[in-house]
């Protein structure tokens, strides 16, 4: 809306100082200079290095093997897609980032309900309920690798242990639940935090109407509430899935992506195939598949974050 | 607290209720704010008790059932400190400081120009900043470090600068963005009527305005650039390790000793918690990109 209306009085301005107006090409330039270095930069570090990936991935090139590099063309993603280590691996990384984001945005919705209410206590509470996702990650996995899971001397299993299931070794047997759980401990506050900044968007004269007509309390939630906090949570479902597709930390931590590769997930094992196994055109394709399929998923994020939340600059 | 008998919804209740729904009985209340505190504890637990183990002997760290009183002692950070972690916390230090400065110096120009003063393709160049988070850098991680180790910029505090600033630019950019969209349009219009130069606009117009923006936008940088990882491990070692990857190498070298690496844990996150407290108003408008307020 605002732009719509600086867009209206711009010709205006621009009479008075024709030489300078909106469309010339000093105009331009002068708008454009303060954008440059940001661009630029971005362009050079994060764009880059990608399409040297790209330029990899047709290589064959082994580090520890001076001298083997050459021009392999497509052959590296032939053995990528034939891998089926990496396809085991594409599943994991699909349940972990799907398992992460819907039991954190469920968790995170009722975490919602029940601050979205006054209580005595309110801040503090939700200053507790944010913690976790502010813990440095490497610092929560080794909290929850040893501290809450050990199978003697851990907190989950002395919590537990009433219930008949105090002596399980989480990080061997469930290694992909383990990592899941320190990583829906860290990620439910952020989707509290966006879910809530959804419940209290919503429009007080509404509610107010609904409850002076006699709506109870359920019909007002699933009527008004939930479809007023769709696009909040499907822009908690994408963000998610944006963040935790490349989710490292944890498993590097926790699991070393084992026993085996039963808790790797795509980005731990190129960086395994890159870092331990040296192998720079096999690790580039993969990176470039990952590209691809993280492409795929973000284009839906950022339509999403486009369409809903900022329609405000259509006009630009 | 202590009146929690079974009285229907009394004008008090109604009264100190902000809420706008009506007929909810006090001891309904009651029972809401115990569960919500129980469930805020219950969350927060892990981090306390990581902070209770930090100031316990290594004997008191290992009991079943788990030990909630015993002596305190300082005697984990002690060892933390003289096994390194002083150097690591100063890289994180300046890694996150001098990124964060740069960013800022990188952002707050760009922001403007795809806000108050519009470039031609706005749309356009903020999907690009945005696509560049959305790529994962493990797909780059290989050329850059080629690139890096072939400018001999391996374990070199500089080459983290470098690569943070990159990382939390576009959130920055989107952030503020978001906040200078925030100014009066009036407030514009009227320096415009003054004659006022650009420059002159922004410093004593616009800044004003956006100040906490920057803020905000500083802290859910430096929140970024601290408790980042995968970078530092790939390309740093023992001079410019940060302390995520001090983290990793204390409990190879010293062993998983709970006490011990719950106070190296809890020096890692300290800061970070309390930046995060202080922008915690602000975090879901970083996170989001500044999708969300």
């Amino acid at each position: 809306m605002t732009t719509t209306i600086e867009a209206a009085t711009a010709p205006k301005r621009a009479a008075k100082r024709p030489e300078h107006g909106p469309g010339s090409k000093a105009d331009g330039w002068s708008r454009r200079f303060p954008l440059l270095p940001a661009l630029v930069f971005t362009f050079i570090v994060t764009q880059l290095p990608f399409v040297v990936t790209i330029y990899y991935s047709l290589e064959s090139w082994n580090l520890v093997r001076p001298g083997s590099r050459h021009f392999v063309g497509l052959s590296n993603y032939a053995q990528v897609f034939t891998d089926s280590q990496f396809r085991q691996v594409t599943l994991n990384t699909v349940v972990l980032t799907v398992g992460s984001v819907l039991i954190a945005v469920a968790l995170g919705l009722l975490l919602a309900l029940m601050l979205n209410r006054a209580f005595p206590g309110r801040g503090v509470v939700r200053t507790l309920l944010i913690t976790p996702f502010l813990i440095t990650p490497v610092a929560a996995a080794l909290l929850w690798k040893t501290t809450l899971l050990d199978p003697t001397y851990g907190l989950v299993n002395f919590v537990l242990k009433p219930f008949g299931a105090g002596h399980t070794d989480w990080i061997s047997s469930f290694p992909l639940t383990a990592v899941m759980m320190a990583i829906v401990w860290q990620w439910t506050p952020f989707m509290m935090l966006l879910i809530l900044a959804g419940l209290q968007s919503q429009p007080d004269d509404v509610l107010e109407a609904a409850g002076v007509d006699g709506a109870s309390n359920f019909a007002i939630f699933r009527e008004i509430t939930i479809p007023h906090l769709r696009r909040f949570i499907e822009l908690g479902i994408v963000l998610g899935t944006i963040y935790l597709i490349n989710v490292f930390d944890q498993i590097y931590m926790m699991t070393q992506g084992g026993p085996g590769i039963a808790s790797s997930n795509l980005p731990f094992y190129i960086y395994q195939r890159a870092f331990l196994g040296f192998d720079v055109g096999q690790s580039a394709a993969m990176g470039v598949v990952v590209a691809i399929l993280t492409t795929i998923v973000s284009t839906f994020a950022l339509r999403l974050i486009f369409r809903t939340f900022s329609g405000n600059e259509a006009s630009a | 607290m202590s009146t929690s008998t079974t009285t229907p919804a009394g004008p008090s209740a109604a009264a100190t209720d902000s809420e706008p729904r009506p007929r909810k009985s006090s001891t309904g209340h009651v029972i809401l704010a115990i569960v919500s505190w129980v469930v805020g504890i219950v969350f927060f637990f892990p981090v306390l008790w990581m902070v209770l183990t930090a100031f316990k002997q290594e004997a008191d760290a290992y009991t079943s059932p788990p030990k909630l009183f015993f002596a305190p002692t300082l005697d984990q950070f002690k060892e933390v400190l003289s096994a390194g972690a002083a150097p690591a916390l100063l890289n994180s230090l300046f890694a996150t400081v001098v990124s964060t400065i740069l960013v800022l110096l990188l952002a707050i120009p760009a922001a403007f120009a795809v806000s108050l003063r519009p470039v031609a393709k706005t749309r356009d160049v903020l999907f690009f900043f945005i696509s560049t988070k959305m790529l994962p850098v493990v797909a780059a991680i290989v050329p850059i470090y080629v690139v890096v180790n072939e400018i001999h910029a391996v374990d070199n505090i500089w080459t983290l600068v470098v690569l943070y600033t990159a990382m939390n630019l576009p959130i920055a950019v989107w952030m503020m963005r978001s906040f200078f969209l925030e100014v009066p349009g009036a407030l514009l219009e009227a320096a415009s009527i003054d004659g006022a130069s650009i420059g002159r606009t922004m410093r004593e117009v616009v800044l004003p305005v956006v100040s906490p923006g920057i803020a905000a936008t500083a802290l859910i940088c430096v929140i970024f650039a601290w408790n980042e990882f995968f970078i530092a491990v790939n390309l740093t070692a023992a001079q410019a390790g940060t302390v995520p990857v001090f983290l990793v190498g204390f409990i190879t070298s010293e062993g998983l000793y709970f006490a011990k690496l719950c106070a190296a844990a809890t020096l890692a996150a300290l800061p970070v918690v309390i930046a995060g407290w202080v922008a915690q108003n602000k975090l879901v408008q970083g996170l989001s990109f500044g999708a969300v307020k």
